[in-house]
């Protein structure tokens, strides 16, 4: 049995900016099997679909699992009500994450506004080694750059508006960093404009690039075929399920295109 | 304890509780929740003769107690059903219903042929996908249409064959009579019912086939009448489903006429949905007195 449901605690909750919260559950079976960019799927009361969230951290030993959302719906806003002590029912971990490959070599990740949350596992895992490149509207909208700094990552904070760090979008401190830096892999989650920019640049740089994809999902598990992005082989393009074959792919087989 | 198998069509179901097609793939992926071998049977999702790649995302839009869906019958054609899915499925100990859909009466015709010597137990035929353009189910909703198919795949198969209605016509009884006259051993029903929902801001529907089909709770009274009017009109056994999503709708489904059940959406909110389904119909049988849950079927009482 591959997957859990599982009834986990809330154990904290905290609003990181306006309308984006960061909740700690106890969550032991999800925890324990976790990594890095999969998903959990969680139970909105009163609503027929369950949420997709992506896992912004997990500890086996400490049974923790770790959520950032942003409120873009009913479901979500009761999800954001929710309080210490209270159970949330949750299926997970769910789908293909981040390949991780070895500590000891470059990575960059990018992540683009509520897209950030996912690639806090693998800074944890690359620490030093890794540059945190994130894109936010404004300084208030920005969110974890002191969790990736404590990973011990090289951020690199990007405002539309300039109103903190670089002004300009990811892309272009992703090639500024790219031309001063070497890179051996490059990790992005965010809006699908941003995503195919940095798989780009990441493509035309020789560097694996992997990318991690949205879309309204049913079942989460691969079964109903309602999430699916297109994709393309040496056997040609297809509709390939985001919930169970990602939400992770390498950029090379994403049609950004279709 | 009660006996909970129930015989459609010589088919022995080990329980009345099948995992509806579309929602359950083939089975693979519930199997790494629960041993599908708990259910009574498995309808596989809508298979035609060559490969599908159905519609574009997005395929799923959620609505108030329930979900639209417009996937577009993707899937692998019937050879990929055929040589990966049906023998894995066969190892599992549970009936295995294939779902198949077709573009002419001529694509239902050879896909019927060619499961004539499967391993398949019954042959779920499926006229009433609201989400192709051409075909699906337009076959469903005229009696001539559903008996002309009805018919030419009964010759063409020793199956049983299960013929799923759509709820998107003006008399489901007309046109389950018409399906069992053609030669229909089972009918099951709903199918869903067509729904739009529109993003406000964008203007633009949800869906990017702009309509899709609804199911969930919030279709489950509609699918209770219409299994209701049909059992009152035709003798081969009805299989109801429908926004089924406990084992009281299940009971109450089979009250109302349905020889067994399918349940579709309730997976997505509930992974292990079939599985509460089975356990709770076995106590409230228990608990009702009952020898056989078969006794549960058609014995609602009416006012008047």
């Amino acid at each position: 049995m591959r997957y859990t449901q599982e009834t986990a605690k809330l154990l904290n909750k905290s609003e990181l900016a306006r309308g984006i919260y960061n909740i700690v559950l106890s969550a032991p079976a999800i925890a324990g099997a976790a990594s890095a960019g999969q998903f959990v799927n969680v139970l909105c009361d009163g609503y027929q679909l369950r949420r997709p969230i992506s896992i912004a951290g997990y500890d086996a030993a400490l049974h923790i699992l770790r959520l950032v959302f942003e409120v873009r719906g009913k479901g979500t806003a009761w999800l954001a009500e929710r309080e210490p002590g209270e159970p949330l029912d949750l299926v997970g971990p769910l789908g293909h994450g981040f390949p991780l490959s070895d500590p000891s070599r470059k990575a960059v990740l990018v992540g683009g506004g509520i897209g950030t949350p996912p690639l806090l596992p693998p800074a944890r895992f690359y620490g030093a080694n890794a540059t945190v490149i994130t894109g936010f509207r404004s300084r208030s909208a920005a969110i974890l750059q002191a969790d990736f700094e404590a990973a011990g990552a090289k951020t690199i904070l990007c405002t539309d508006d300039g109103s903190a760090g670089f002004h300009g979008f990811t892309t272009q401190a992703l090639e500024k960093h790219l031309g001063e830096a070497s890179c051996d892999v490059v990790y992005t989650c965010g809006p699908k404009v941003m995503m195919r920019g940095v798989a780009k640049i990441a493509e035309a740089a020789g560097i694996p690039c992997y990318v991690s994809m949205e879309e309204r999902m049913g079942c989460g598990v691969g079964a109903c075929l309602g999430c699916v992005c297109q994709t393309k082989d040496k056997d040609g393009p297809h509709r390939t399920r985001v919930c169970l074959n990602g939400p992770v792919f390498d950029s090379r087989e994403v049609d950004w295109d279709a | 304890m009660p006996d909970m198998s129930v015989n459609l069509c010589g088919v022995t179901l080990k329980n009345p509780v099948i995992a509806a097609s579309g929602t359950f793939g083939y089975g693979m992926e519930y199997n790494e929740f629960y041993p599908v071998s708990r259910l009574g049977g498995i309808s596989c999702k809508g298979t035609t003769l060559e490969e599908r790649a159905g519609n574009h995302a997005p395929r799923i839009a959620e609505t108030p107690s329930g979900m639209l869906n417009s996937v577009g019958l993707q899937n692998p054609g019937v050879e990929a059903f055929l040589s990966v899915y049906l023998p894995w499925l066969k190892q599992q100990g549970t009936a295995v219903i294939a779902n198949i859909a077709g573009n002419s009466v001529e694509e239902y015709c050879a896909m019927a042929e060619r499961l004539h010597d499967s391993d398949v137990d019954i042959i779920e035929l499926n006229i009433s996908c609201p989400n192709v353009k051409h075909g699906g189910v337009n076959f469903g909703t005229s009696c001539d249409s559903v008996a002309q198919v009805t018919g030419e795949v009964k010759k063409r198969c020793g199956k049983p064959l299960m013929v799923k209605l759509t709820p998107n016509v003006t008399s489901i009884g007309d046109i389950a009579a018409a399906a069992e006259t053609a030669g229909a051993d089972a009918l099951s029903l709903i199918n869903t019912l067509t729904g739009m929902r529109i993003d406000i801001r964008t203007r633009r529907p949800i869906l990017y086939n702009n309509t899709g089909g609804l199911s969930g709770p919030a279709v489950f009274p509609v699918a209770v009448r219409m299994v209701r009017e049909v059992y009152k009109r035709v003798k081969i056994p009805v299989i109801g489903m429908g926004g089924i999503s406990s084992w009281e709708d299940a009971a109450e489904m089979m009250i109302a006429g349905a020889a067994a059940v399918q349940v579709g959406t309730a997976n997505f909110r509930d992974p292990m949905a079939c599985v509460k389904i089975i356990d709770g119909l076995e106590a409230f049988a228990e608990q009702s007195g009952l020898s056989s849950v078969t006794e549960l079927t058609g014995t609602l009482t009416e006012w008047q």
